[in-house]
């Protein structure tokens, strides 16, 4: 029974999420196809890796409003970095990585050091990031389609699946194992549910919540990855707000706004939710697209209510 | 044999303008439970935070097993052996049982990995070798206080803990919880443990402590075997007054009344669960009623309970009569009751607003936004307060913030006034004031009184209460366990009926 509530947020997500697959499925003809069920993972994929990184944000007891920002930022640098410097993806997409998770860390630095509200430090790292991309080249999109290694990497499938779909079900399968079986993980959850006791009972509180923030920024750096492969561009307006879609798909997933409760698995059943609603205009074309933002709008509200509710049922 | 297992010696702490410490000395044996007791403002608690690390101390050495230690934060003392579980227990509510008792210390594989199985297998062994019976997988959000409390206690333990302090830890659990807690306490002093058991209730001392220390205003007033300290004894050593010298009553109790006494206020079997055992209370017009008590004894709990400030869980309470059933500190402010709490900063003066404004301010909110009230009148309302309960204030525009905690506990008495109240709730309204605003508040109250006021009043100070009050209730351990009345009435009587076991209740 305890495990049961202790679940149900996760559950309720997965409730949604099917009735809504299964709905569209019966509605639209060629919606319950395999191919559009792999266009799920790839075309959420870079949205799918900045939410997971917010998990570990939002599990610590904070927010990252930067991760928008840094997908287009590392999609910008990658650009550079292949057609002006002619390296190679396989150079060049790891220095990204590390860039990100630095650009990460150092938020979380501060975040730590000076105990200031995450929402501000990384409120300037979005402007930060954002007109940093700008800076980077006069135009604020450098096309790749003439590299071959770009397009033959968005060209690879396994099974209908894009290499951008298996790097999000890669990053769901790794992210929560390190949430559930790292000491660093389980550290995560202890700031984000009570951060004084858990500096009394002796845990890195201060590494916990740098690495949190630094996972952030891997998973957005990952996401300009897949974003310039997948578009095969760099675009310094590229996940405009996305940070807040992020965020959204978090919550959905039953993850709690203040911390120390939630899951990846969640985020992703969260991000699909996303998906599959702003996908079903592409079948019905008389639907106005903000009834989309209507719906998910609700939805999210009916989300976060259903936690409320789940908190009261579980405590005492 | 038991030997000396943490020796502080010569202790000092001072804080800007109070010496919190001043040379204690407190040794603490294996296996033994130690009760540390004192009034608010002895030092409990400055003693505990130097000894677990969260406080440095001025002067004075601190041994464990003989070897100085210095711990410098809570974790480096716990890493020496010493674990504190506080009234609010400092574990994680989202993880399970089993993490929060081995946090920090959960069983990895080689490559790091943390392996839940053996997790689970070593947290259901602490826990049965505790005696207790928890599903080590459920959140402990899930758990009750008193199970977390168990819990902080077995993660304790499991870090091999030779010294456990626990604050207060019974102050919000109920009496089946609090004889779990003490079951666990002696199986722990049968290995070896000294624990130290910091309460404010006098029976659990007798019930559970080997030895108990005394502090009093920063010194220590004795330690002793529990066992042959009378209770009077340590009652007096924790107020510091013998009852042989205890002080006559002073007579403020002037007995004119204008009008003639009716029943305001009725409480019967009023309780709550963990706050106040069932009371009954009748209240009179132009009667001040005193509640005398230690600290924690249910003095403002009661007070809170009258006020509709907590819910209750069960009893009838009535003012003027009439049944009030769903009570809320609106419905008793509409019915004639006011209420000053103890700390004044949550009493709701407004620190930089002025006298004035703060005096009429509730006549404002009662009044409604639509009916204003002239500035002449308000001036004219706050010029007569500040005359009739003389506070001393250069002019009415000044902040109230600038004014002396007397000044401003009048200042909070002149607003509830000037709603014209029947029924007067003061919870310790001369707290932190000087000698000469004390004397007037008293005698404001015995005038208030003399005008036909029901008024109650809490004091910490047993003088005080004996002084103002015409008639006495006393609590002990959040229950009322005895009624006092009459001029003749000494603080004596009244450390008597505090001090009196709680088997001897009810035979008056």
């Amino acid at each position: 029974m305890a495990r049961f509530t202790r679940h149900w947020p996760l559950l309720a997500t997965a409730v949604v999420l099917i009735a809504l697959y299964a709905t569209a499925a019966i509605a639209y003809p060629g919606f319950g196809s395999w191919f559009q069920f792999t266009r799920f993972f790839s075309d959420n994929a870079t949205l799918g890796l900045a939410a997971i990184g917010m998990t570990f944000v939002i599990l610590s007891g904070g927010i990252d409003l930067s991760v928008g920002a840094v997908i287009a930022l590392s999609s910008m640098v990658l650009a550079v970095l292949m057609s002006r410097l002619d390296l190679s993806m396989w150079s060049a997409a790891p220095m990204v990585l590390v860039l990100g998770a630095a650009f990460g860390a150092f938020m979380g630095g501060i975040i730590q050091v000076f105990r200031l509200p995450p929402f501000l430090v990384t409120l300037a790292g979005m402007f930060l990031a954002r007109g940093a991309a700008l800076l980077l080249s006069d135009a604020k999109r450098i096309d790749m389609k003439d590299i071959e290694s770009v397009r033959s990497l968005s060209e690879r499938h396994i099974a209908g699946f894009s290499l951008a779909a298996m790097v999000l079900v890669a990053a769901v399968v790794i992210a929560a194992a390190v949430l559930r079986f790292t000491r660093f993980g389980r550290t995560v959850y202890a700031i984000g549910s009570d951060e004084s006791a858990a500096r009394l009972m002796g845990l890195p509180v201060a590494r916990a919540r740098v690495g949190a923030y630094s996972i952030s920024g891997l998973c957005a750096a990952a996401g300009g990855v897949v974003h310039l492969i997948g578009m095969q561009a760099g675009d310094a307006s590229a996940a405009f707000l996305l940070e807040l879609d992020a965020i959204a798909a978090v919550v959905i997933g039953g993850t709690l706004l203040a911390g120390g409760r939630g899951s990846v698995i969640g985020t992703l059943l969260g991000v699909l939710i996303l998906g599959l609603i702003t996908t079903i205009p592409n079948y019905q074309g008389d639907l106005n697209t903000w009834w989309i933002k209507i719906v998910i709008g609700l939805l999210l509200l009916a989300f976060v209510l259903l936690q409320r509710a789940a908190q009261r049922w579980t405590e005492c | 044999m038991a030997h000396a297992l943490v020796e502080m010696r010569g202790i000092v702490k001072t804080y800007p303008g109070v010496r919190a410490l001043d040379a204690v000395d407190f040794t603490l044996r294996t296996s033994e439970i130690h009760a540390l007791v004192g009034e608010n403002g002895a030092g409990k608690s400055t003693l505990i935070r130097i000894l677990t690390g969260a406080e440095r101390r001025d002067r004075g050495t601190i041994s464990l097993d003989g070897a100085m230690i210095e711990p410098r934060t809570p974790l480096a003392a716990q890493r020496l052996g010493i674990a504190t579980v506080y009234q609010e227990v400092n574990l994680i509510p989202d993880l399970s049982v089993a993490e929060n008792i081995l946090l920090g210390y959960e069983p990895r594989s080689r490559l790091g990995w943390i392996g839940w199985g053996a997790m689970r297998e070593r947290a259901r062994k602490v826990i049965a070798d505790m005696a207790l019976s928890v599903d080590v997988s459920r959140p402990l959000r899930s758990c009750s206080i008193a199970v977390r409390q168990l819990i902080a206690v077995a993660r304790a333990v499991d870090q091999r803990a030779k010294v456990l302090v626990l604050d207060e830890p019974t102050s919000s659990l109920d009496a089946g919880e609090t004889a779990q807690l003490f079951a666990l306490m002696r199986r722990l002093r049968a290995r070896g443990l000294g624990i130290i058991f910091i309460t404010h209730f006098l029976e659990q001392v007798y019930e559970v402590s080997d030895r108990v220390t005394i502090l009093r205003g920063g010194r220590c007033a004795g330690t002793h075997a529990t066992g042959e300290l009378p209770r009077l004894a340590l009652v007096s050593a924790m107020l510091g007054k013998t009852v042989e010298r205890a002080a006559p009553p002073a007579a403020v109790k002037s007995p004119g009344v204008a009008g003639p006494r009716r029943e305001c206020l009725r409480a019967a079997d009023v309780f709550r669960r963990r706050a106040m055992q069932p009371f009954r209370l009748s209240l009179y017009t132009g009667e001040v009623l005193g509640l005398a008590g230690l600290l924690g004894s249910g003095r403002t709990e009661l007070a809170r309970l009258l006020f509709g400030l907590d819910r209750r869980d069960g009893g009838q309470i009535r003012i003027n009569g009439r049944l009030i059933r769903r009570h809320s500190p609106r419905r008793a402010i509409r019915a004639g009751m006011a209420f000053t709490p103890e700390d004044r900063r949550t009493a709701g003066l407004i620190a930089h607003l002025s006298v004035r404004d703060n005096i009429v301010l509730a006549l404002l909110a009662a009044r409604g936004w639509a009916k204003r009230l002239g500035k002449q009148e308000r001036q004219a309302i706050a010029e007569r307060f500040v005359r009739s309960l003389s506070i001393a204030t250069p002019d009415l525009r000044r902040p109230v913030a600038q004014l002396s905690g007397g000044n401003q506990q009048k200042v909070i008495l002149a607003r509830w006034l000037l709603m014209e109240p029947t029924i007067l709730l003061l919870d310790e309204p001369t707290r932190g004031i000087d000698i000469g605003a004390k004397e007037q508040i008293e005698s404001l109250i015995d005038e208030l009184r003399a005008r036909g006021m029901a008024i109650i009043f809490i004091s910490g100070e047993l003088e005080e209460v004996v002084r103002v009050s015409g008639r006495i209730m006393v609590l002990r351990d959040r229950a009322v366990v005895g009624e006092l009345a009459g001029a003749a009435v000494s603080t004596a009587d009244v450390m008597r009926r505090i001090a009196r076991p709680a088997a001897e209740d009810g035979h008056a």
